[in-house]
């Protein structure tokens, strides 16, 4: 039962890719090498492929000499290939080009199900044709035909394979419609849930190690099916908010199940690959989850702010604050030594960062200090408030993570907050009852003077939770779009 | 290759990305995903090896046409990954560093 005789320069060649894949990630330590980084990365892939290509190459058997067979190259084949490539670069290209910075929550959702759908035709692939993999012994039976017998080991792992793919392909997909505003962000909660879900888990674990015995197709298409439902039934009842969450999770399972795969085939890049992606994506996920201070279990559950946002609408107290008008933000802050901008997610959906940067711009020109304050889960996905400030053209050197900032606001005369709420709220630090309790906020409430931008009074944050900076003395509403808002303050500030 | 080996090439794999994800900045998270998805796109390899064994195996047909399909998929995520990568990190600049005029 000896597995196919690996090629050592080929061996070799995927080790390097692998160590270019590290080398990719690495780069990413400052905004300063991530260019070359993403260099590796392609530099690595152009080497995975170009060896899978020399040492498969599609070969058509032409001849039978003696005990050994005659092979020729199949172009048609070959052509094949190459043209599926190209169909897929020119998409892939294509999208990249025309996406806004805005979507790329939704674009890594889709890409992430793309990886997911791949694993399971690969998965499918070999389990089919696993002559083709060399993961199969040739078995003559004393009746009936002789059939290929997959090796025990790799049925687990192509089970795996194709489990953890079919949950990546249709958990990205809800993920995709949600972030995409095609399906309501409302968690959606089916009666018994939890019961359902584990008992489908169970079914897969089960029917995985079952496969070992059997090899019998019904069983690889049954896990398949079971893993497709399940990837759907997890991700439905998670809210909006929470899908940064959800995205880095699914980054995490497209990793393991590239890595599934590379243990079917044996293939060291593959391996190195899924186990960086993996371990990359439970790391997001973890940082995540600390920002918001809630289990890992608990947003897997789904369901958070469904309960909140109905109970919280009938006993809405009135209370007074204060509204400004743009020409007041504007003297207010031109007359500031340093304001600290406060960004979050309504900033994105106003398309509200290049008006913004605009801003920044003529506030410098008046003298003020301005920096960003960035909260990690401000947005839908990691890093998603950075990208848009950097694509403003916003300095990378002016834009601060929680952490690092959060011990200025008492000296700072004007924290702008635009299209966040929930991460400024004080009741996460004081009000032991809020469903917010213990998250970590920025402290905009120590700034002299508060402006906040926000549609309307009406809307409650996500966590559906109101937020006493509402109602303080120094704190003065701007109601309007954020776009809109931020351009008048703009036009203003001349 | 034995399984002993592979998995430890996996478990050494899962705590070097362990370190390296953690030093990276968090400024360069959203294409931190991107580019972990470019590269777990490297699944392009099986797409391949099934693609290109048409001549070979009972179930050879079938298995081809999954393995190209599972090709084009793979290798729009793995230029569209690594191109949206670059779009992103081209922008991220420094203080007092010209902004470039034109705007694309």
């Amino acid at each position: 039962m000896e597995h196919a005789s690996v090629n050592p320069w080929a061996a070799l060649a995927y080790l390097v890719a692998g160590v270019c894949f590290i080398l990719a990630l690495r780069g990413l330590s400052s905004p300063a090498t991530s260019q070359r980084g993403n260099r590796m990365g392609i530099i690595g892939m152009t080497i995975a492929v170009v060896t899978t290509l020399v040492t498969h190459a599609p070969m058509l058997q032409v001849a039978a000499i003696g005990n050994g067979a005659w092979f020729e190259l199949d172009t048609v084949t070959l052509i094949e290939i190459l043209a599926a490539i190209g169909i897929g670069a020119a998409i892939g290209l294509f999208t990249a080009r025309k996406i806004a910075m805005t979507d790329m929550p939704q674009l890594v959702a889709a890409f992430h199900s793309l990886v997911g759908m791949a694993a399971v035709l690969v998965a499918a692939a070999a389990f089919l044709n696993p002559q083709a993999f060399g993961i199969a012994d040739r078995v003559i039976p004393m009746i009936g035909q002789p059939f290929f017998a997959i090796y025990p080991q790799s049925r687990i792992e192509m089970g795996l394979g194709i489990a953890i793919g079919a949950i990546t392909f249709s958990g990205s997909v809800i993920a995709f419609l949600k972030l995409n505003g095609n399906m309501g962000g409302a968690p959606i909660l089916l009666p018994g849930r939890h019961v359902i879900n584990l008992t489908v888990l169970a079914a897969i674990l089960g029917l995985v190690a079952y496969f070992t015995q059997d090899q019998s197709p019904w069983i690889f298409w049954t896990i398949t099916a079971l893993s497709f439902a399940i990837g759907f039934l997890l991700i439905v009842p998670i809210g909006g908010a929470d899908m940064p969450v959800v995205v880095s999770m699914l980054n995490s399972y497209s990793g393991w199940a590239a890595a599934a795969m590379g243990f079917t085939l044996h293939n060291t890049a593959m391996i190195i690959t899924g186990a960086l992606v993996g371990s990359s994506g439970a790391i997001l996920s973890y940082i995540m989850c600390k920002a918001m201070n809630r289990s890992f279990i608990s947003v897997i559950a789904g369901g958070f702010g469904a309960a909140a946002a109905t109970s919280d609408g009938g006993a809405k107290v009135d209370r007074p604050w204060k509204r400004g008008s743009a020409e007041d933000a504007a003297f207010l802050m031109s007359q500031a030594e340093q304001v600290i901008i406060v960004p979050g997610y309504g900033m994105a959906v106003a398309q509200a960062q290049h008006a913004l940067r605009e801003m920044g711009d003529k506030l410098k020109a008046h003298g003020v200090r301005v920096k960003y304050a960035i909260h990690p889960v401000a947005g839908r996905m990691p890093g998603h408030m950075n990208v848009l400030l950097a694509e403003a053209n916003v300095p990378y050197d002016e834009v601060f993570e929680l952490e690092d900032i959060n011990g200025e606001f008492a000296q700072t005369d004007v924290a702008f907050v635009i299209g966040a709420n929930d991460v400024t709220n004080p009741a996460a630090k004081t009000d032991k009852t809020s469903p917010i309790y213990g998250m970590p906020v920025l402290d905009v409430e120590k700034a002299k003077t508060v402006l906040f931008v926000k549609r309307s009074m009406g809307g409650v944050g996500y966590a559906g939770v109101d937020n006493d900076v509402f109602y303080m003395d120094n704190t003065m509403m701007l109601l309007a779009d954020a776009k809109k808002m931020v351009e008048e303050i703009v036009k203003s500030l001349d | 290759m034995d399984f002993i080996s592979i998995l430890s090439i996996f478990v050494m794999a899962c705590f070097v990305g362990y370190y390296v994800v953690w030093s990276v900045t968090p400024a360069l998270h959203t294409p931190l995903m991107a580019v972990t998805n470019a590269i777990s796109s490297v699944i392009i390899v099986g797409a391949l090896i099934a693609a290109a064994a048409a001549g070979i195996g009972a179930g050879g047909a079938v298995s081809k046409w999954l393995g190209l399909i599972a090709v084009v998929l793979a290798s729009v995520n793995i230029f569209g990954g690594f191109a949206v990568t670059a779009r992103m990190l081209a922008m991220y600049k420094k203080k007092d560093r010209p902004v470039p005029a034109a705007q694309k």
